[in-house]
């Protein structure tokens, strides 16, 4: 039986019944400029054999420039094995399945990816991933509103160091929910929140803080001082950070005198690619108390009827499948493969590889630092320790220097211009474990190249 | 059969209520709801001091099946939530007349006569009615 779930007289049938003339007439209310239109660069139909050749065609355009890039997404050498058991029929779905139960490896999976991400952060339960950093850190807010019954106010503070994608998707998500996000300053010469700065929202109803760590510029917040000023006055924490630092630095569940009280951070580092923004996988982590308001799928360990052991979806009463319109988020299926790529690649690495990582990518972003600052028209625009991404100041525009750069193979970083103006001719810069002394030397006697022609010129 | 004693007032949503001597009213989920629901895991009941309005959702009882909103039977502030159930949320199935309370509220002036409430015989019919 073919699967066809209205037939024309169906759907002409249910148009007369609601007085509408046409399909297309039921999407008026989307304004023509967010209608999707036919699609540019997309060849009508191809087969497979000239498909495979344009793809192959368009990936050898993009060459392999050495990249220098992170800001949220980050090259790290990825074990062989990883793919390859990812890729499996068994684990090749992006799906939890539905009769979960019946799926007792997959279900076994998920069990072993929230018990290690739960250790990472130092928190008591995660759950089985969101889509991304930047939606994790939305559902967070809304999250926190949930679990803060004493505030009414709904407003977040959000320092301006958090990634500014993610402050832009989390107002998107959940400004129409009420949720008031309010930025904090930073200090333009260390490019950290500073405590102090928080004085000024003393005695007033804030539900929750938001604290990156390392922030968007790499730096490293004094996040105990901002925990505890937070719960000293009854507002939660939001921590959002990279699980590649977590492996060095002090984990959420144990910022200032109680932790933070919900964690959440882009998945990418472990074991998914760079690949054109995605799919990359988001991670949530909280509190016992807090778990009931958490969104998301859990998978639990319990016992069968004959007492044997066994995996089991847990809090689903939660969801929307059962509770519809009053779930806790839209949020049921996940990321799933990402996030088995991600177990496996923990799996392989162990605690002390992914220390071990940290440390070379934190070695290696000094060596480039140190390497770039050299260059005559380049400083380190703040002071003070950071992870493996830095801000660096440029005595001319950005642009046309990444442009020179990129000429020559090289993506020498993020131009900071267009979300940072007051920081001048700012780039920020990232190396990880995958660069070698040969490749930083290469971007610094190219940018000295880059620097020299420009001021001849 | 479900139990419905003939003190009590009800709402059409299972919710039943109790007058206290202080002027309080009692607020908690019927026999049959505790029923119909299953073995409660989590019972979220409202803080004191919440202003609440007829009919607004105020506490919610979820079982391994189902979490479902509780409503206030009629407006006014809510003076207690019961503390023993974050703990204990089986309570409500064992004694949803008695320990398994949800809050208590001081009804808003003129609260009572507006509210929507049905004797016990009259909560029994709608329990016919739904089969029950």
């Amino acid at each position: 039986m073919a699967f066809i779930p209205h037939t024309e007289a169906d759907v002409a049938a249910m148009l007369a019944a609601i007085g509408v003339a046409g399909i297309e007439n039921l999407f008026d209310e989307i304004p023509p400029d967010l209608r999707v239109k036919s699609l540019a660069g997309v060849p009508p139909e191809l087969n497979e054999m000239e498909i495979g050749r344009l793809m192959t065609e368009r990936a050898r355009a993009d060459g392999a420039p050495l990249t220098f890039i992170g800001a949220g997404a980050y090259e790290h050498h990825i074990p062989a094995a990883v793919w390859a058991i990812t890729t499996r029929g068994e684990f090749y779905s992006a799906y939890t399945p539905y009769q979960a139960e019946a799926s007792q490896g997959t279900l076994q999976l998920i069990y072993e990816f929230q018990t290690m991400i739960a250790r990472l952060a130092g928190m008591e339960v995660a759950n089985a991933t969101m889509y991304d950093g930047a939606s994790a850190t939305a559902e967070a807010a809304l999250m926190a509103v949930r679990a803060n019954r004493k505030s009414k106010s709904a407003r977040i503070l959000v320092p301006t160091t958090l990634h500014p994608h993610y402050r832009q998707v989390a107002v998107a998500t959940a400004a129409n929910q009420g949720l008031k996000f309010e930025e904090l300053p930073y200090c333009t010469a260390e490019g950290v929140t500073p405590a102090a700065s928080l004085a000024r929202y003393d005695g007033q109803d804030i539900t929750a803080l938001v604290i990156q760590q390392p922030n968007f510029f790499g730096r490293l917040e004094d996040v105990d001082a901002l925990t505890d000023w937070a719960h000293a006055r009854a507002i939660l924490v939001i921590a959002v950070v990279n699980p590649t630092a977590l492996a060095l630095l002090t984990p959420p569940g144990e910022w200032g005198s109680r932790g933070a009280d919900i964690a959440v951070g882009e998945g990418q580092p472990l074991g998914v690619p760079l690949c054109s923004g995605g799919p990359y996988f988001g991670f949530m982590t909280t509190r016992m108390e807090y778990v009931r308001q958490m969104p998301g799928r859990i998978v639990g360990r319990t016992l069968d009827a004959a007492g044997r052991a066994g995996f089991t979806l847990t809090l689903q009463a939660r969801e929307q499948h059962i509770r519809r319109a009053k779930a806790t988020s839209n949020i049921c299926t996940n990321q799933g493969l990402l996030m088995t790529a991600a177990t496996i690649y923990m799996s392989l690495m162990g605690p002390q590889g992914l220390a071990r990582t940290a440390a070379a990518a934190h070695a290696r972003t000094r060596e480039l630092v140190a390497g770039l600052t050299r260059v005559p028209g380049v400083r380190l625009a703040f002071s003070g320790p950071y992870f493996h991404e830095a801000v660096l100041q440029l005595d001319r525009p950005v642009a046309p220097v990444l442009r020179s750069l990129s000429s020559r193979g090289i993506l020498g970083g993020l131009d900071l211009c267009g979300y940072f103006p007051e920081l001048g001719h700012a780039l920020l810069v990232c190396a990880t474990e995958t660069k070698t002394a040969a490749d930083i030397d290469r971007y610094r006697a190219s940018l000295g190249e880059v620097m020299q022609t420009a001021r001849a010129a | 059969m479900s139990k419905v004693p003939a003190d009590l007032k009800y709402t059409k949503s299972h919710e039943w209520v109790r007058t206290r001597a202080d002027g309080t009213m009692e607020v908690g989920i019927t026999d049959h709801a505790q029923h119909a629901l299953g073995d409660l895991v989590f019972v979220e009941v409202p803080e004191a001091g919440r202003v609440v309005k007829a009919g607004e959702p105020c506490a919610v009882v979820e079982s391994v099946k189902a979490a479902s909103d509780v409503y206030a039977p009629l407006a006014g502030e809510v003076t207690a939530g019961n503390p023993k159930l974050s703990g204990e949320p089986e309570t409500v199935n064992t004694d949803p007349y008695g320990e398994g309370w949800l809050m208590r509220l001081r009804p808003a002036p003129g609260a009572l006569t507006g509210a929507a409430l049905v004797s016990a015989a009259d909560y029994q019919k709608v329990l016919e009615a739904e089969g029950g």
